[in-house]
């Protein structure tokens, strides 16, 4: 079913935790919400399941009003970051809990509970572990539990907070594959919060990223990775280089380079941005930025060079074969940014 | 010593560590145990069987005595639940909720720590007693609560009103609502959320509680004293037995009395300590600061 979320605010005390956020999600889709702590997509995730109350907005869910049911009406299948698993009650009973609390004229029969948390055990593969406790468990278990737990009810939805936020690295990116399958297979829109722009890139439909209360861009991956709305979001989404510049009658220079400006570019002075990674190099006689190597370090085939471009420090990526031979700190050349992305702003 | 028997010794750079010190230390503190604490509580049963134990049993089957019980037995039975059920309320409102004034009530639930328990009772005179606030209006009415069980029962209620709260009190905070939170979204109301979940994960703490609660509801001397009248028979709970009892030197009498309040105090420490052993963890949870 599709979300539609309207002018949604939230302020806890003075502080403005959400500002007039719209947003929507279609049916089935894998909804990240993406910004760093204090960004409020927490308090987002938190309004769609209920356990925060709006100041001012709609939420519309299944053509449904949302904010109008009780937590309990709305059958969102939540898995909290702490997984929130109940911790004096069995693997078995904590994924029953759902199921158990029906109203008894709608409540399954026990041999139907018992099938159901088998059938959810396996499908999260933590078959034979139903008499274990919380405490018994690793932490991608018990992610697994609390997501075999949300599943039981079988919600409309699903909200995910920073589901992988409390595991290790290797886990994460396992449990990542898997997450996805899982939603691609249980056929709910999904809503999950993460602060890691590359869990969110790799996994979702489309991203939404928010920084202090407000969405700064809804796109789908590759479209915020490639053309980031401000500043903001081309820094978070990854590492950036940032150097001031100028635009004038359809040409870019940035210190003694001039190329043809983005399509788009505001005139005036603006910033210039590229990820480190996009880059040609050319002797220093050629065109582009001019650039002293300072130090050089092989990581495997990629290798991080630190360069010296008008006066700062700016730390570049090249693979191995792209690299010009003959490259030792001491060396001039010029550095060419193949995408540079333009905005207004201080030169 | 050999060169190899002194370098496998650890240094040990404290002074305390020298041999001979430790069992001073060890010995002084059972020393002032025995002398403070043990040799008080075996006086207590040695003088209340200094005529035997026919006179002991008598002491304790003596009309007066009996009501003694009763009062203390009833007076508990009323306030202990009562301030269980405030202290479980006050814990879930400060903990799981955000308001106003949340600081101003975690500091009025402390209060009766901090004043003299002589205060407590003298509040309830003050407010009901013939020449109080609400005394005329209670006379006209033919409400007694000053010297009767009303105010027996409200002084105990006052000075027990922190243990129960204190003990969930940081439990919870340190739980969180997660649990409550996630129970909601599986579509549990919140009242099955409460039975359910947070009861069971604050079982101990509140046992624990109630257990302080209880042996201090059923000790209290000073507040009592102020609003009970030491009508024998009618409003002298045990502690208050006691003291009319050595007033009257009766010293076997009052010493009995004395034992059974010793001994509740002996078993809600035996009680105390399996619940610290069986549920450590929980209850350190609860007590730290």
């Amino acid at each position: 079913m599709a979300l539609e979320i309207r002018g949604i605010s939230k302020a806890f005390g003075r502080f403005p935790a959400l500002k007039n956020v719209s947003l929507q999600a279609h049916d089935k889709e894998f909804l990240a919400l993406l910004g760093p702590s204090g960004s409020g997509k927490t308090t987002l995730l938190r309004v769609l399941a209920g356990l925060e109350t709006p100041d001012a907005g709609e939420v519309n869910f299944g053509g449904e009003d949302f904010l109008s049911l009780p937590v309990r009406k709305r059958r969102v299948g939540m898995v909290f970051q702490h997984y929130a698993l109940f911790r004096h009650m069995t693997v078995a009973q904590n994924i029953a809990f759902g199921l158990s609390v029906r109203p008894r004229a709608e409540r399954p029969s026990k041999e139907a509970v018992k099938a159901r948390v088998s059938e959810l055990l396996s499908l999260v593969q933590l078959d034979g572990l139903e008499k274990r406790f919380p405490t018994q468990l690793s932490g991608g278990q018990r992610q697994r539990v609390a997501l075999a737990r949300a599943l039981a009810i079988e919600p409309r939805m699903l909200l995910l907070d920073e589901p992988f936020g409390a595991l290790d690295a290797q886990v994460r990116r396992e449990l990542r594959r898997w997450l996805r399958e899982l939603h691609d297979r249980a056929g709910v829109t999904t809503v999950f919060v993460t602060h890691d722009q590359e869990e969110a890139l790799d996994l979702a439909d489309r991203v939404a990223i928010l920084k202090d209360g407000e969405l700064k861009q809804l796109g789908r991956p590759n479209e915020v990775y490639e053309n980031p709305a401000d500043p903001f979001v081309y820094d978070f989404l990854g590492a950036a280089c940032r150097m001031p510049g100028v635009v004038h009658g359809g040409r870019l220079t940035v210190a003694d380079w001039e190329t043809k400006a983005p399509v788009g570019a505001p005139d005036g002075a603006v910033e210039v941005f590229f990820r480190p990674d996009e880059v040609t190099f050319a002797p220093s006689d050629g065109a582009g930025l001019a650039a002293e190597v300072r130090a050089i370090a092989a990581r495997g085939p990629d290798v991080r060079i630190e360069c010296l471009i008008e006066g700062r420090i700016v730390e570049l990526e090249a693979h191995g074969p792209t690299l010009p031979p003959g490259v030792a700190p001491g060396l001039s050349l010029r550095i060419k940014p193949l995408r540079p992305k333009v905005y207004a702003g201080a030169a | 010593m050999t060169t190899a028997a002194i370098a496998a010794r650890p240094r040990r750079p404290s002074s305390l560590r020298r041999p001979g010190i430790a069992p001073v230390l060890i010995l002084a503190s059972i020393a002032v145990m025995a002398g403070l604490v043990i040799l008080p509580l075996l006086t207590v049963f040695r003088d209340a069987l200094a005529k035997g134990v026919p006179a002991y049993l008598a002491a304790i089957r003596e009309p007066d005595a009996r009501a003694a019980i009763r009062l203390t037995l009833i007076v508990a039975a009323i306030s202990v639940p009562l301030n269980a059920l405030f202290g479980v309320a006050a814990a879930w409102s400060v903990t799981k909720f955000e308001f106003k004034g949340k600081a101003a009530l975690l500091t009025l639930i402390d209060l009766p720590f901090s004043i003299s328990p002589v205060i407590s009772g003298l509040v309830w005179v003050l407010l009901f007693g013939a020449q109080g606030w609400f005394g005329t209006w209670l006379a006209d009415h033919d409400v007694k609560i000053i010297f009767a069980l009303p105010g027996l029962v409200l002084a105990t209620i006052l000075v027990t009103l922190p243990f129960v709260a204190r003990e969930l009190i940081p439990l919870m905070q340190a739980q969180g609502s997660d649990e409550e939170a996630a129970a909601l979204t599986l579509g549990a109301s919140g009242f099955t959320t409460f039975w359910k979940i947070t009861l069971p994960n604050i079982r101990w703490a509140l046992l624990y509680g109630v257990l302080l609660c209880n042996a201090r509801a059923m000790g209290e001397f000073g507040a009592v004293s102020v609003v009970s009248g030491h009508i024998r028979g009618q409003t002298t709970t045990l502690p208050l037995h006691v003291e009319v009892l050595y007033n009257d030197y009766d010293f076997v009498g009052a010493f009995a009395a004395a034992s059974l309040l010793a001994s509740l105090g002996l078993i809600t420490l035996v009680l105390k300590t399996a619940l610290e052993w069986r549920h450590s963890g929980e209850l350190a949870a609860a007590r730290k600061p």
